[in-house]
């Protein structure tokens, strides 16, 4: 019963929520804003003066930032590539009955609930050092020489660190969608004479292309974000290979201690993001109204 | 063209036995309804003839060649399942010609086969619907529309219109009559509504508990059933069963009479009785009545009879109706 009144109360109610809310975001946004037009920098304090547009001619002209907005769209297109391929596949496993289904599926989510930090030290130092990693040791004892993993193919070693961590994400929400795939349609496909392979192309991937799409938003929005497993692997080098805009952005503020240029970066990661989330919805968003 | 022989079936889940042993032969071009009450097995047995299942043993042949282990795509069979089984992101279209896409038939061939699958069924002005967009009459027709194209030796129908109103049930139900007419194609046909099977089938076969009780045409099973249960089992309303001293005075175990069989009368008559409820339908009145001694009794009388609950009235079983049973439920 939403009459008047009620809407009017409801709105009332919901107000100081939403004022905090909008606090919340609007105040950081609009001193993100402010900094980005000021020339700004911590080690020269009370100087600051009003710049225009410097700032982010600054930036964009950095020959870094072209690095770095090429690094972040290889790695984040890798990621969803590879955590979304063997998301269907480690999905389609899970979803055959097999002896010790409980806890295989537990172990495949286990990533998810380690720390990126932590994940990241055990990979650098347990799995990829070139001395005493595992991943040293196979080649040894293989008989190749081994690869420095982190400074020979450092934006590789990255993508294979994150993909890891969010594999299981990607492997719950289709298997999620897997299981309420319809027994029946499956079998009248196979009457129809569809075999394995062709249920899968023409059932399967269609039933899943609702998760495909949500998997694909959420995960680009944490991955345009990520920052701890570069820091604490490779630090964005060497040179430039690993850096992505995000830690450029702190490069900029906290290394070079310039909040003016920083705050441009951070402005126009906004802009980016928002560009490939309008992009994505547009190529792929459709699939969820159905 | 569609003949299938089941020889000594049998089917197990691990260690529940669905179905012990079962023959069973169903004749080219015939209309095979498979009725009982749930959980006795039908959906099993059709799934079998499908080869969705594997029999644990025995033996199916279809067109005289044994297809026991032969994967259910190469039986040349079409089902159509209760919840149609529709693809959702294809269209009319692309549901019907599915089959034949994967036959690897070419565009044209398909699009032909399809339009005239869609005229007999009624749904060209669907054809580039998604399932979700029509009705359960329409999805039900899409279905069977997806299993005509293949021209298959034989449909299974696994309750096809249980999803649906009684009264486009009614249509369907002429509807799928009028296909079998049309096409001449075997049809074997699960439902647990014994109105379904004796409106639509050539031969109704009788499943209780894994087992056939009986197989015979609708005529058949209604004038000379097996036992108790086909004889419970067929007719509506329900053949009245009476067991005791009035069956035994009739030399048997137990006996049946069905309401239609059972003349009214206020005055005089074999069983005398008190009405206790009277369902008035217009063109019969049904009266139970409780004959002291005998049981409720269901009784027919056609057209409208002036009566009301409390009142007394007498019931006479008509001579040759009544069918006699013995210990375990045999026919005598
Ligand atoms: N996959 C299975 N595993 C174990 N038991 C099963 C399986 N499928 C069916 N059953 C059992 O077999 C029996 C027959 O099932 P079936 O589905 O053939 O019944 P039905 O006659 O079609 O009933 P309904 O009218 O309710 O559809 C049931 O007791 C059921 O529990
Ligand atoms: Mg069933």
């Amino acid at each position: 019963m939403a009459t008047a009144q009620t809407r009017a109360a409801a709105r009332l109610m919901a107000a100081p929520a939403v004022l905090l809310l909008l606090a919340w975001m609007v105040i950081p946004l609009g001193m993100t804003l402010y900094f980005s037009t000021l020339r700004y920098n911590l080690l020269m304090p009370g100087m600051e003066v009003f710049v225009g547009f410097e700032n982010y001619e600054f930036f964009v002209t950095d020959p870094a930032f072209w690095i770095a907005f090429q690094n972040t769209l290889v790695m984040v297109g890798s990621i969803l590539v590879i955590t979304v391929g063997g998301g269907i596949l480690l999905a389609l496993l899970l979803d055959q009955p097999i002896w010790g289904q409980g806890v295989v599926r537990l172990m495949v989510i286990a990533p998810f609930f380690v720390m990126p930090v932590v994940s990241a030290l055990v990979w650098k130092n347990l799995l990829m050092h070139p001395v005493n990693g595992l991943f040293a040791w196979l080649a040894r004892s293989a008989g190749f020489t081994p690869i420095d993993w982190l400074s020979q193919v450092p934006l590789l070693s990255i993508i294979m660190i994150v993909s890891w961590q969010w594999l299981p994400f990607a492997t719950l929400i289709l298997l999620t969608a897997l299981q309420s795939l319809d027994r029946e349609q499956q079998e009248a496909a196979e009457m129809d004479g569809a075999g394995p392979g062709s249920r899968f192309w023409y059932l399967t991937l269609p039933h899943l292309s609702r998760a495909i799409t949500v998997v694909i938003l959420i995960q680009t929005i944490f991955l345009l974000s990520v920052f701890a497993e570069i820091l604490v692997t490779t630090g964005g080098g060497p040179g430039n290979a690993t850096t992505t805009i995000t830690y450029l952005v702190y490069v900029q503020a906290l290394l070079q201690f310039d909040v003016g240029g920083a705050s441009a970066g951070g402005v126009i990661a906004i802009i980016l993001a928002n560009i490939v989330a309008i992009f994505l919805i547009r190529s792929i968003g459709r699939n969820l109204d159905r | 063209m569609g003949k299938i022989e089941l020889r000594a079936v049998r089917k197990a889940f691990e260690a529940t036995e669905v179905i012990p042993d079962l023959d069973l032969d169903i004749e080219d071009g015939e209309f095979a309804v498979f009725v009982g009450p749930s959980g006795c097995g039908k959906s099993t047995l059709l799934r079998l003839i499908a080869g969705l299942e594997d029999v644990t043993s025995g033996r199916i042949d279809i067109d005289g060649r044994d297809m026991t282990r032969v994967a259910p795509a190469k039986r040349k069979l079409a089902m159509v399942f209760q919840s149609y089984a529709l693809y959702p992101h294809m269209t009319v279209r692309r549901n019907i010609g599915f089959p034949l896409k994967m036959a690897g038939l070419d565009r044209a061939a398909i699009d032909r086969k399809v339009e005239d699958a869609a005229r007999i069924l009624n749904l060209t002005p669907y054809l580039e619907r998604r399932p979700g967009e029509l009705s359960g009459g329409q999805r039900q027709r899409v279905a069977i529309g997806r299993a005509i194209v293949r021209e298959p030796a034989a449909f299974l129908f696994d309750e096809p219109l249980s999803n649906l109103d009684a009264a486009l049930r009614v249509n369907m139900r002429l509807e799928i009559s009028e296909l079998h007419q049309k096409l001449g194609t075997t049809m074997v046909y699960v439902t647990h509504d014994q109105v379904e099977a004796m409106t639509m089938a050539d031969k109704i076969v009788v499943l209780n508990a894994g087992r056939i009780e009986q197989v015979g045409s609708p005529i058949e099973l209604y004038s000379r059933p097996a036992n108790r249960f086909v004889a419970a089992f067929i007719g509506s309303p329900k053949m009245n069963l009476i067991d005791g001293r009035e069956a035994e005075r009739q030399g048997a175990a137990a006996i049946g009479v069905r309401p239609e069989h059972i003349r009214v009368s206020r005055d005089e008559g074999a069983w005398k009785g008190t009405v206790t409820v009277v369902e008035h339908l217009g063109s019969d009145t049904f009266l139970h009545v409780d004959v002291p001694g005998v049981t409720s009794i269901n009784a027919r009388t056609p057209g409208e009879y002036g009566i009301k609950p409390g009142e007394p009235v007498w019931l006479t079983p008509e001579e040759g109706r009544i069918h006699r049973f013995d210990r375990e439920g045999r026919a005598l």
